[in-house]
């Protein structure tokens, strides 16, 4: 038995093969018979559903981005505009010879090493069907010159993207602030389905303000598409609906004229009218271009701008918060008369100082100013007297007038992003500092110092507040808008609670700012032959003296006071209320309203 | 019954045929073969002009492959199975080295270590393997008892084993299943007993939990995407889906040549290599793709019929192994396509765009060649 097995029996071994490749054949044909049975299946019971499937994967809803609407200023001088831009992109797929066609495209176009190396870069990550840029921002001559020769480079096309631009640059960002690349963040805050094709979103300032009026509706294309979603065939579309174009009631003019008198100093000055509240001139400075934060920056130059020292970024017209110093006096002086906590007879005898206590209140002028009574004060700024008044009024009825006139809160400017200013009260530093409030801080609240804050914005307010003998309106800066169908809508003027009192005592609080410019504190504004002016200076202390007055020349620029200025103009029937303040530079904020008044009222004749 | 009485088989060659010297046979061709290759050939470059994006730079280097893999068919014809029964041994053992090769210093490819850089070319060493174990398995089992018995079956499993279990390690799940379906058909055309046989399947289905257990999870995600594959639409699933989409919208006729849209519009991932059938089943409908199949069909038959008309055990197991093989990686290359297998990411023999696989494809039908025209004289 044993032998049969070890003895190899070739025709048997042959017919046991052959039996087995004929099973292998029969289940080689199964097999091929189950793939068919399964096709039969995809390929015709259920075609239909995947035809329609099919369908499905290549038609999309595309949406399509609104043109964002443009910001003017009042006369029509544009502030944002939407650029063109192009740039020259190759699809390697249609392109036969790339070399040859970067060659010849040379020819007419400048071509750095720099894009070509780019531009290779992109080609081996990209797939052979995208478009790849090649160069951006072509000028409008390669622009034509290409159109020209359009026939000879298959595969090369022009895309044209719209960016927003600001040609005034760093003059107006305070006011219009920018677009930026659109983020997650952002994308929390806006309506979702709108923004589909939007790739740029208000950041700052008007733009971001009134982001849903610019924005316009996003319009939509049903378009047959590739898996990458490149369009293929248009099928359908809804065309988008343009955002509204802007006019702001800033005069552009005035707002280069604040820039130009503010120069290297930083501060900032805000210019009103009185009797609408429309915001002729917002400046900060120092500033910096929002062109660069459109399509990003080398992170080097966002650095360079957050860590300056003179803080660039910072809009000090809504968001500097400054001790108000001497500019409170003409409210609290009202406030005195209304109160009748003075009278415009009150008289005292300033020797220079008030002792409260074991401490000193100095007057800045050693050896004070003899006899004050309340025009006097207010004309020379006799801090004595102001003192002495705050002492008799106290903080709380302080608070009111101040109040009444916008400060402490914000003046619901329309950008958004205001600071709000403090007035102190007891219940306030029992709250924040955990200590009781003492007369001495009533008494330096009296000259706008102590915990005492403004910001600029709050400042030219309440000074139109004093033009205007108590008619308050809220400060705006969008003046009307035109929709894409040409419909205009006015911002009315909106109308604060005015500060009432009577004929008599608003007379003598503007006759005494009025003095303040003929012959007080204010005469460095000089005396215009044209146009008469009412005004109020002050100096916000930066170092603490504890009421001792230094020499501030002698202190780094740093610790140096800043110089405040209020002013309107003319005093019967103003035309303009301006706020000043001038970091650390001390008596400067005068002669620079000076110039903007002028430009104003002589230069662009609103006299 | 002598075979060639057979009149199922006489349909496909004349039994006075065998014994002439046609030019062709001195020239070490077999003509039938070389048709449905040639054919296949043609079918597959029309079909991938359109996967490609009517590409000719992309074409030209397929056709440049397939000279190149057409020269060593040609080449290995000549040369007499009697020395592919000498190399045999060293050809596995060389196969078998690369492979531990790989794992050492393989390159990364695709997470995972597949490929072996040898200066001029890139080439994946489990593809030798898909020639190297028939042939060893067959120089084995030549001059054993046949039907094998168990111990000789234990040893060709330990043959097997070594490259399968090397190759799943790469991890290569695909071509390791491929490898050990190559040696079992083999072992299945030697006359291995059905008794033994169903024993073993039993054994592998107690071990397959303890397989899943060690899977990757990559492999593991496709085996139940497979199962599902709605479960992750635009994920692991996305293939399948997307394929069948192609296959069923393909219809009776096709969409047309060049008019796909799912393989044009880039919704169907890997058109051009793994997914290249769907590409066939959307432009040529089911008539196209049975006649692929058709041809498929026909170049397996032909290879069974070459191994049936083989004179010695070593041949027969060899060409019946090589054809067998051929038949499998076309079945699971169609089958994960059309969503009856999981994604294993093998490509369609002689259709798909690539090198390595189309190179062994094509040798081993030189072998086929080589077994069918170096016939000795035989009287009847």
């Amino acid at each position: 038995m044993a032998k049969r097995f070890t003895l190899n029996n070739p025709d048997k071994e042959k017919r046991q093969f052959q039996r087995r490749a004929i099973i292998s054949v029969i289940i080689v044909l199964a097999l091929v018979a189950a793939v068919i049975f399964r096709l039969e299946y995809l390929q015709i019971q259920q075609h239909a559903r995947y035809t329609n499937l099919s369908q499905k994967n290549q038609q999309t809803v595309l949406p399509l981005a609104p043109t964002r609407g443009l910001i003017y200023d009042r006369n029509g001088v544009l502030l944002a505009s939407n650029t063109p831009v192009f740039s020259l992109e190759l699809i390697p797929h249609r392109v036969e010879d790339l070399k040859k066609t970067i060659a010849e495209l040379q020819t007419m176009i400048t071509i750095s090493d720099e894009d070509i190396e780019a531009f290779h870069k992109q080609l081996n990550q990209r797939h052979r069907y995208d478009a790849i840029p090649l160069k951006i921002k072509l000028n409008q001559e390669e622009v034509a010159r290409f159109y020209v020769n359009q026939s000879r480079f298959p595969g090369v096309v022009i895309r044209a993207q719209l960016i927003r631009t600001y040609p005034y640059a760093d003059a107006m960002v305070d006011v219009l602030g920018f677009v930026g690349r659109i983020n997650e963040r952002d994308l929390m805050h806006v309506n979702m389905t709108n923004y589909g094709a939007t790739n740029y979103i208000g950041k700052v300032g008007i733009e971001k303000f009134y982001e849903d009026e610019l924005h316009g509706i996003t319009g939509y294309e049903w378009v047959e598409t590739d898996a990458g979603g490149r369009t293929m065939r248009v099928l359908q579309n809804e065309p988008p609906i343009a955002g509204k174009d802007m006019y702001l009631t800033i005069d552009s003019g005035l707002q280069l004229e604040a820039k130009k008198a503010l120069g290297n100093e930083q501060g900032a000055i805000v210019a009103i009218q009185p009797q609408t509240g429309e915001v002729l001139a917002m400046v900060s400075n120092p500033t910096y271009d929002p062109n660069l934060f459109v399509n990003g920056m080398p992170s080097t130059i966002y650095t360079q701008l957050r860590n300056d020292p003179s803080q660039p970024l910072f809009n000090r017209a809504i968001r500097g918060q400054y001790p108000l110093a001497s500019t409170i006096k003409p409210f609290l002086a009202l406030g005195g008369l209304i109160t009748k906590t003075t009278t415009p007879e009150f008289r005292i005898k300033d020797p220079g100082y008030v002792k409260l206590y074991n401490h000193t209140y100095r007057d800045w002028r050693k050896g004070g100013h003899g006899i004050v009574n309340l025009n006097r004060a207010i004309v020379i700024s006799c801090d004595t007297y102001f003192y002495l008044l705050a002492m008799r009024m106290g903080i709380t009825r302080m608070g009111t007038i101040l109040r009444q006139f916008g400060f402490g809160e914000d003046t619901g400017l329309d950008i958004g992003e205001e600071l709000p200013g403090l007035i102190p009260s007891p219940k306030w530093k029992k709250r924040k500092m955990g200590q009781s409030w003492y007369l001495g801080d009533t008494l330096i609240s009296g000259i706008g110092q102590g915990y005492m804050l403004t910001t600029p914005i709050q400042l030219a307010v309440a000074t139109t507040g004093l033009a205007n003998r108590g008619a308050r309106y809220q400060p705006h800066l969008l003046k009307k808008t035109i929709s894409a169908k040409g419909t205009q809508t006015s911002t009315k003027p909106t109308t604060l609670s005015p500060v009432v009192a009577s004929k008599k005592n608003w007379g003598e609080i503007i006759r005494g700012m009025h003095g303040v410019m003929t012959h007080g504190t204010g005469r460095k504004f000089g005396f215009p032959k044209q146009y008469t002016v009412a005004g109020k200076t002050g100096t916000g202390q930066v170092f603490s003296t504890h009421g001792v007055k230094v020499d501030t020349k002698n202190l780094p620029k740093h610790l140096r006071d800043h110089s405040m200025f209020i002013a309107f103009a003319p005093v019967d029937n103003p035309k303009i209320a301006i706020a000043v303040v001038v970091e650390h530079s001390p008596g400067t904020a005068t002669k620079i309203a000076r110039d903007v008044i002028d430009y104003w009222l002589i230069r662009e004749k609103h006299l | 019954m002598k075979l060639e009485q057979n009149p199922w088989f006489s349909i496909v060659t004349k039994p006075e045929q065998i014994n002439q010297q046609t030019l062709w046979q001195k020239m070490h061709v077999d003509v039938p073969l070389l048709f449905g290759i040639t054919l296949l050939t043609a079918i597959g470059l029309i079909i991938l002009y359109s996967a490609g994006g009517k590409d000719m730079h992309f074409l030209m280097r397929q056709v440049g492959r397939f000279a190149l893999a057409y020269g060593i068919m040609f080449g290995l014809a000549q040369v007499p199975p009697s020395s592919f029964y000498r190399w045999a041994p060293w050809i596995f053992g060389f196969g078998t080295i690369m492979l531990i090769a790989v794992l050492i210093i393989g390159d990364i490819g695709k997470g995972a270590q597949r490929w072996l850089d040898i200066g001029i070319i890139r080439f994946q060493p489990s593809e030798i393997l898909k020639v190297a174990i028939p042939m060893f398995i067959a120089w084995f089992l030549h001059d054993k008892v046949l039907p094998p018995s168990f111990s000789v079956i234990l040893i060709c499993a330990a043959i097997i084993g070594v490259p399968v279990l090397l190759t799943a390690k790469q991890p290569d799940l695909g071509t390791a299943l491929m490898l050990a379906f190559t040696g079992i058909s083999v072992l299945f055309l030697s006359g291995f007993s059905w008794r033994l046989m169903i024993l073993m399947a039993a054994a592998i289905g107690g071990v397959l939990p303890l397989v899943w257990s060690h899977m990757h999870d990559y492999q593991r995600q496709r085996v139940l995407t497979f199962l599902n594959p709605e479960r992750d639409p635009l994920g692991a699933g996305y293939h399948i889906i997307q394929s069948k989409i192609a296959i069923g919208s393909g219809g009776t006729f096709g969409k047309g040549w060049l008019n796909g849209t799912q393989s044009h519009l880039h919704f169907l991932p890997e058109h051009a290599t793994d997914f290249i059938f769907a590409v066939a089943g959307e432009e040529f409908g089911i008539i196209g793709a049975c006649i692929i199949l058709a041809v498929y069909l026909f170049i397996v038959l032909r290879g069974m019929y070459i191994a049936i008309r083989a004179q010695d055990t070593f041949t027969r197991l060899l060409a019946g192994g090589i054809s067998l093989t051929f038949f499998f990686s076309i079945f699971v290359n169609i089958g994960m396509v059309i969503g009856i297998l999981p994604v294993v990411g093998l490509p369609l023999p002689l259709i798909s765009y690539g090198g390595t696989s189309m190179l062994t494809v094509m040798a081993s039908f030189g072998i086929l060649m080589s077994i069918q025209t170096h016939r000795k004289l035989v009287s009847k």
